[in-house]
């Protein structure tokens, strides 16, 4: 297998606080890659350190074999990499459809003399782009939203947009941060459910997410953090009888 | 039929031709079209405008000194150097097109207040360089600008022209000409927000981090809107120059970057209707206010202060959406 996502001597500081102290991890092409931990253990800021919206204090991240350490996020979009995030980030200022075409930004070659005179390929790729991104918003079960405004949209929904849109770039890899906050049973279910299927074409995913049903049903390997260090990493299996996780867990 | 109209996405340039086109049959005066075309000018400035402040949701407070730029380079230009008018026109806007690429690339990293500041310093700068370099402007005291001329034909306010046999004055064929500068200038305004570009710029009004995760490069889309719409106002200084033959640097000045601006915020940000109803109704208002001159900037102030208390998305999508309500209610009662 190839390795997807390297990470090593990993460190964050935030003035004298360390987030992330000497993490080191790797993640496999095609895997299913859980981040668990309790709360504050670090979790979202390491999401944040791969995705380039914070820079690493110390340490090593390399994406498909290329040092991504410093990259600004929009550069590691263009390297195959999207996100959504646990507060989520939706363009409110425009329709559903607009938010999931959003997502195809780097797939149009559109430049400002096309768009200024709305040149026949400039629809062409636009057309092309609005069916790609109806398809996508059937796929994680948002057909029915098509022409909402994406502000009238209940928060269930604009979680399962936000997947639409990431897909939409066609990422290599994708990174949930707790895809299943605040979703009910039967949506935590159809979550995992997309997640497998997104799994399934080829895309790797990288989860942060509390819903420890979820976690151990769906992921090939976890990584456990607290207090930003590593405390276990391995399959649902290890992990669940590692009695440090236990302990930090249940406290005993 | 009617449906199919109010679906397309052009609908409202259809509406403001036939208003820009019909408002001449009923007006005589030439003061009247010499406000009118003044109009026109001014709209066309902030449709541009509105692409930076109301679609990419950037601010700047500087940019009457990219209008005074335009309208300065292309008096100087024609006057002291006998260019032909479209091109310093068309040079201008390259110039100022490059010095916002310049100044914009630094400031646009910033956000908020820091912005409003940087811009407002950069409008403050060409306002200051315009009134020192006496020599070339007349300083203070203004310019006389030449009339626009295409190939020797001189387009003036005092000029007399036929079109299809009829015979129009020059302050009509000036309306007619700003008219229709008006009409293309909303047609690519809303071509530009109707593009992948346009949904990107968007995009970084409604959530930046969700715009820079999908690979826009934000910095180049500000920086890249922030052209366009200094562009949008250097070619409109120009031809404004040309227009009034007279221009001082009070054009290039902070009043007027704040008049633009609460023009954009009163009318309605993110409508190019609302911004040329913004430019409308704060053009006309001074005529108005003509016993209360001193305190017009005052007044613009409370104006830009209660709009944005009161009605924060603007005067015409604020009216248009009450309309809506109404309409949608009536009809909800009937089914």
């Amino acid at each position: 297998m190839t390795v997807m996502i390297d990470v090593k001597g990993l460190d964050k500081e935030f003035g004298g606080v360390h987030a992330i102290e000497g993490l080191e991890f790797s993640v496999e092409q095609g895997q299913i890659y859980s981040v668990i931990g309790p709360n504050g253990a670090g979790k979202t800021t390491l999401f944040n350190l791969i995705t380039g919206f914070y820079t690493p204090t110390r340490g090593e991240i390399t994406l498909n074999g290329e040092s991504v350490v410093g990259m600004d996020p929009n550069r590691l979009a263009e390297r195959g990499m999207c996100r959504t995030f646990q507060q989520m980030q939706i363009c409110m200022n425009m329709t559903a459809l607009e938010n999931v075409m959003l997502g195809r930004h780097l797939k149009i070659r559109s430049n400002l003399f096309t768009s200024m005179f709305r040149l026949p390929s400039l629809l062409r790729e636009e057309k092309a782009c609005r069916e790609r991104s109806k398809e996508l918003m059937a796929f994680v079960g948002c057909g029915e939203y098509i022409n909402t405004e994406a502000s009238a949209m209940s928060y269930g929904a604009l979680k399962r947009l936000e997947i639409a849109r990431a897909l939409a770039a066609d990422p290599k890899i994708l990174l949930l941060d707790e895809p299943a906050a605040g979703l009910n049973g039967t949506e935590t279910a159809e979550l995992e459910e997309l997640i497998r299927k997104v799994a399934e074409q080829g895309v790797t995913v990288m989860l942060v997410e509390h819903d420890m049903k979820l976690v151990m049903g769906i992921s090939d390997r976890l990584l456990v953090i607290n207090y930003g260090r590593k405390l276990a990493e391995g399959t649902p299996e290890e992990i669940r009888n590692n009695p440090d996780v236990i302990a930090a867990y249940l406290g005993g | 039929m009617f449906d199919r109209f109010l679906e397309w996405r052009m609908n409202y340039v259809l509406v403001l031709a036939i208003i820009v086109f019909v408002i001449p049959l009923l007006m005589e005066n030439p003061f009247y079209f010499d406000l009118a075309t003044q109009i026109l000018i001014i709209a066309a400035t902030v449709v541009g405008l509105n692409l930076l402040v109301g679609y990419a949701g950037q601010i700047s407070l500087g940019h009457a000194g990219f209008y005074g730029m335009g309208a300065y380079f292309s008096a100087v230009a024609t006057s002291a150097y006998n260019w032909p008018p479209l091109l310093a026109l068309i040079v201008a806007a390259a110039v100022v097109g490059l010095v916002a690429w310049v100044v914009g690339r630094p400031i646009l990293k910033l956000k908020g207040h820091y912005l409003s500041m940087a811009t407002l310093a950069v409008g403050f700068i060409i306002a200051i360089i315009i009134n020192n370099e006496s020599q070339l402007t007349g300083g203070p005291d203004g310019m006389v600008v030449p009339p626009f001329s295409l190939f020797g034909w001189e387009l003036s306010t005092f000029g007399l022209y036929s079109l299809l046999g009829l015979e129009i004055p020059g302050h009509v064929a000036w309306y007619l000409v700003a008219g229709v500068l008006l009409l293309v200038a909303v047609i690519i305004a809303q071509n530009l927000i109707d593009s992948p570009l346009g949904r990107a710029l968007r995009s970084i009004h409604g959530s930046e981090i969700a715009a820079r995760t999908v690979g826009v490069d934000t910095a180049r889309y500000k920086s890249m809107v922030f052209v366009i719409s200094a562009v949008y106002a250097s070619i409109m200084g120009s031809v404004f120059a040309h227009f009034t033959g007279f221009i001082t640097p009070a054009i290039a000045g902070f009043d007027y970057s704040i008049v633009l601006i609460t023009m954009v915020v009163l009318g309605g940000m993110a409508s190019p209707m609302g911004v040329i109803l913004g430019a409308v109704v704060l053009k006309l208002l001074p005529q108005f206010l003509a016993g209360f001159q001193e305190y017009e900037t005052a007044i613009f102030g409370f104006i830009l202060m209660a709009t944005m208390i009161f009605m924060p998305k603007g005067f015409y999508p604020t009216a248009m959406n009450a309309i809506r309500n109404k309409l949608g209610k009536s009809s909800g009662g009937k089914a």
